[in-house]
C-alpha cells in the first residue's frame, strides 16, 4: 500500500498532529452533496478546508476564551483540533464547492459536475 | 461519544492520551450525578480560584432556545436541536448521519462554594460558556501575620 503516492501523502498529513473526528451528516440529491459537520469553538479564521485532487480535508482549531490559571477538571473535547478526510467522488465538481460556517457548523456543498448530472431521456414515438 | 479520536498512525501518541484520559478518570471525585461521558452536548469544566467555567459544546443551536439554569450548585442545561436532514419528499439519499439531533439535557454538580446570583453565559461559535463566581469568603486569602 506504501506504494501509492496518494495513499502515503495522506497519512503524512494526518499523522501530524491528533484531532478530534467531527461527527457529520452527509446526503445526497440529484444535483449534487451536502455535508454538515459539528465543529463547535472553531471561528472562521481557524477553519481550513483544503481540497487536493479528489481529497477533502476539514480541520479546525478550537479557540476557547478561557480565563487565566483556568485549570481544566473535565474535559469531554480533549484535544485543541479537529480533522476529518474525504474522498470525493468523480462526478463531484471540486472547483464549485461553497462553504458556510454559522454557530460551529460547517456546511458544504458540493455540486455534480454538468455532466454527471441526470438526464430524462425522452421517449420519442417513431 | 459523538466525538471520536481520529487516530493518527502514532501509536504513542495514541497511548499517552489514553493513558491521560484514565488518570482523569481517577482523578475526578465521583459525584453522586456523575459527568457522564458522551451525551450532547459535550462538556468542559474547568476551574479558577474565583469562578467555574463550564463549556458546552453545542452548535447549530438558536441560543435563546438553550435553557441554562443554576439552582444551589446544580447547572441544567436543555435545549432541543432541529435535524439538518432533508424531508422525506425530497428525492435525496442520507450517506452519513452522525450529528445528534433532538432534545437533550445535561446536568452538573458544581462546588457548593459558587453563587447562583452571579452566572454569565455566552455563546459563541456553537460553544455555550457558562462563568459562574464562586463566593468570596470561599477563596484563598491570605493571612498577614502581625
Amino acid at each position: 500500500m506504501s506504494d501509492n503516492p496518494a495513499f502515503s501523502k495522506q497519512a503524512r498529513s494526518a499523522s501530524a498532529e491528533a484531532a478530534l473526528m467531527p461527527p457529520v451528516n452527509v446526503f445526497e440529491d440529484t444535483a449534487g452533496i451536502t455535508l454538515y459537520a459539528d465543529l463547535p469553538g472553531v471561528p472562521k479564521d481557524k477553519l481550513n478546508l483544503q481540497l487536493e485532487a479528489d481529497t477533502l480535508t476539514i480541520e479546525g482549531e478550537l479557540s476557547l476564551d478561557t480565563p487565566e490559571g483556568m485549570e481544566a477538571t473535565h474535559a469531554e473535547i480533549g484535544l485543541p483540533r479537529y480533522r476529518r478526510v474525504f474522498t470525493l467522488s468523480k462526478e463531484l465538481d471540486s472547483e464549485k464547492v461553497s462553504a458556510e460556517l454559522r454557530n460551529g457548523v460547517l456546511k458544504l456543498r458540493i455540486p455534480k459536475a454538468e455532466h454527471a448530472q441526470p438526464r430524462r431521456i425522452e421517449v420519442k414515438v417513431a | 461519544m459523538s466525538y471520536r479520536s481520529l487516530y493518527p498512525r502514532d501509536l504513542f501518541a495514541e497511548l499517552d492520551r489514553l493513558q491521560q484520559e484514565m488518570q482523569q478518570a481517577l482523578d475526578l471525585s465521583p459525584s453522586i450525578r456523575g459527568l457522564n461521558r458522551g451525551g450532547f452536548p459535550a462538556l468542559n469544566v474547568g476551574s479558577t480560584p474565583n469562578s467555574v467555567e463550564i463549556y458546552a459544546f453545542a452548535p447549530g443551536i438558536d441560543p435563546d432556545a438553550i435553557e441554562v439554569q443554576l439552582e444551589k450548585a446544580v447547572l441544567t442545561i436543555a435545549g432541543e436541536r432541529k435535524p439538518d436532514l432533508p424531508g422525506k419528499e425530497e428525492k435525496s439519499t442520507v450517506h452519513i448521519d452522525e450529528r445528534y439531533a433532538g432534545r437533550f439535557r445535561r446536568v452538573v454538580s458544581l462546588p457548593d462554594d459558587v453563587d447562583p446570583n452571579q452566572v454569565e453565559a455566552r455563546y459563541r461559535d456553537g460553544v455555550l460558556h457558562i462563568s459562574v463566581q464562586r463566593r468570596q469568603a470561599a477563596q484563598p486569602r491570605r493571612i498577614t501575620i502581625e
